[in-house]
């Protein structure tokens, strides 16, 4: 357990090193796309949705349920109105 | 195979295309094939997840997914670009509050003997109550059916150091006691301060102030899904949620050094609220040089380079296809024409250049401050539409302004500036703007809309 969490927590402080890195290159013009593509991914959360949803115990699948309608709304909304953005973004 | 070796390796490949995802998103030719690699690997993640074989029961899932996703699709396609502000702030605000319900079902039915699985939950749901309730506020304060005002009350630090200390007690009696009150109570007690701290977070703040609070709830709504990968151990849930929070932070980092303040000030100082006298004496600065359409427009035909400079005040009046027009018009005309946009013009970060993609304006053509100033004075006409602060010479000249030292787009040292405003009344930030008194400066009032429009008609006719 305790060696599971450091690995975690090791996880934790590449992946925020690697998102800094991505990200400060980003130009202005990209900002609201960006944002609106990063908030889909932390959508991510609908994966523990799912695990809690299919649980035995009906408190958990209630809350979990609920979470999965939730997340799921962020996942593909998210998703689709950043491309439609990105759609907008022309050169001619 | 083994299926949690199966799991296990697609999760690694989920996290690879959201960051190869994120990456493309850093450049307009690649952007949309990151946003889709993105999307895989989301729905790489959801696909194995489902294989679990811990799920006993996959009905429930199955409707919440279809139905959260029908609800997401008809958001994201209905929603006018002028609104996009306020979507990406309540999008922000489910991703919140589905890390919260995560962290409550996993503390709801585990055992509650460990402080490190504890502690995870603690994080999730105050982040994720934090990010919900903060979330709904802006989403309320951006569709303006809350007043976008700062609002500021006595006692105010106060009433948050309390909230925060009653946060801690919780959550220490969450790890360690678990014998004061029941672990149902301390969940709704923990789930009620985190709604109420998300909604005092946000409040104070004022409308010109909501591209750092958006970005802010964006790397909370990553950081919330963050800790629940610690709940439930999972690591593409750390993984994705740390890229998003890290982003987010970076992205709050920007907007607040483009206002050249500090994150706890915009936090804390509810920026604008009360204009302190000092400012009062620099208000009569002299007359205002109107000017009709028609004048302006002969001095457009005769310019050789226009910048323009779009601000809220060209979100609201929905005049982004008119103004395209008109740069339209003039580059025929033979002048060459630019967009400078300052990073906190609008209400969330990149806001105008959103507006004006939508517009059908070439993104090479939309430049940041630091490229224009430097030959701002070879620049014939500015047009400030709907621009205040960010304008403002005050940040470069005034030291007592509020606003001084802030990065601005140095349009006074231009030939003719052309400021587009319905009325003398001062921006967002509520400060006088000394541009409008200056030599070289011209108002345009009315409408921003019929305006640009009545320029149009006059480049036709």
């Amino acid at each position: 357990m305790e060696s599971q969490i450091i690995l975690l927590i090791f996880i934790l402080v590449l992946s925020i090193f690697l998102g800094v890195e991505l990200i400060t290159k980003v130009p202005s013009t990209l900002h609201t796309p960006l944002m609106s593509g990063a908030n889909a991914i932390s959508g991510i959360t609908l994966v523990g949705a799912i695990l809690s949803s299919g649980s035995s115990d009906i408190l958990t699948i209630i809350l979990g349920t609920a979470a999965v309608f939730f997340a799921s709304i962020n996942v593909v909304g998210g998703y689709l109105v950043t491309n439609r953005m990105l759609g907008m973004f022309k050169k001619k | 195979m083994d299926t949690a070796l199966l799991v296990n390796l697609a999760y690694i490949a989920s996290s690879i295309l959201f960051i190869v995802g994120l990456k493309m998103l850093g450049s307009p030719d690649t952007a949309r094939r990151g946003n889709f690699l993105s999307s895989s690997g989301m729905l790489l993640a959801v696909l194995i997840t489902l294989l679990d074989q811990n799920i006993i029961d996959y009905k429930y899932i199955a409707g919440a997914l279809v139905a959260g996703s029908v609800v997401g699709y008809f958001a994201a396609t209905k929603v006018k670009m002028t609104s996009m502000p306020e979507m990406v702030a309540i999008f922000n605000g489910f991703g919140g509050i589905a890390s919260l319900l995560v962290g409550s079902a996993e503390y709801v039915s585990g055992t509650l003997n460990n402080p490190a699985f504890l502690g995870a939950i603690f994080l999730t749901v105050l982040i994720g109550g934090v990010t919900f309730t903060g979330s709904i506020i802006a989403y309320g304060k951006l569709s303006e059916v809350i007043s976008g005002k700062p609002y500021l009350y006595k006692g105010q630090q106060f009433v948050n150091s309390l909230l925060l200390i009653a946060i801690l007690i919780v959550g220490v009696n969450m790890l360690f006691y678990q014998g004061l009150i029941t672990s149902e109570q301390t969940l709704i007690l923990l789930i009620g301060l985190a709604f109420v701290l998300g909604i005092l977070f946000v409040i104070p703040i004022g409308g010109a102030d909501m591209p750092v609070v958006i970005a802010l709830l964006n790397s909370f709504s990553g950081l919330a899904a963050c800790a629940a990968g610690f709940v439930i151990l999972n690591n593409v849930l750390i993984v994705a949620g740390a890229l998003v929070g890290a982003s987010g932070l970076i992205l709050t980092n920007i907007m607040c050094k483009a206002m050249n303040r500090s994150l706890a000030n915009v936090l804390f100082s509810g920026f604008g609220a009360a204009p302190d006298s000092s400012n009062e004496s620099s208000q009569e600065q002299g007359e205002v040089k109107p000017i009709s359409a028609e004048d302006a427009y002969l001095i457009l035909e005769a310019a050789s380079s226009v910048l323009i400079v779009p601000g809220y005040g060209m979100a609201v009046a929905q005049a982004q296809h008119a103004v395209r027009e008109l740069g339209e018009l003039l580059e025929e005309n033979g002048a060459e024409v630019k967009y400078a946009i300052h990073p906190v013009a609008g209400r969330m970060p990149g806001h105008m250049n959103v507006l004006l993609a939508e517009a059908n304006v070439s993104y090479d053509v939309l430049v940041e401050p630091e490229d224009v100033n430097p030959i701002m004075e070879t620049v014939d006409v500015c047009m400030v539409i709907g621009a205040n602060d960010v304008v403002n010479p005050d940040a470069k000249e005034n030291e007592g302004s509020p606003i001084y030292g802030m990065p601005i787009i140095e349009v006074d040292n231009s030939k003719t500036v052309f400021v587009l405003k319905r009325s003398m009344a001062s921006g967002f930030a509520g400060i006088q703007n000394p541009l409008f008194f200056k030599s070289n400066t011209r108002m345009l009032f009315g409408d921003a809309k019929e305006t640009v429009s009545t320029l149009v008609s006059e480049f036709k006719g």
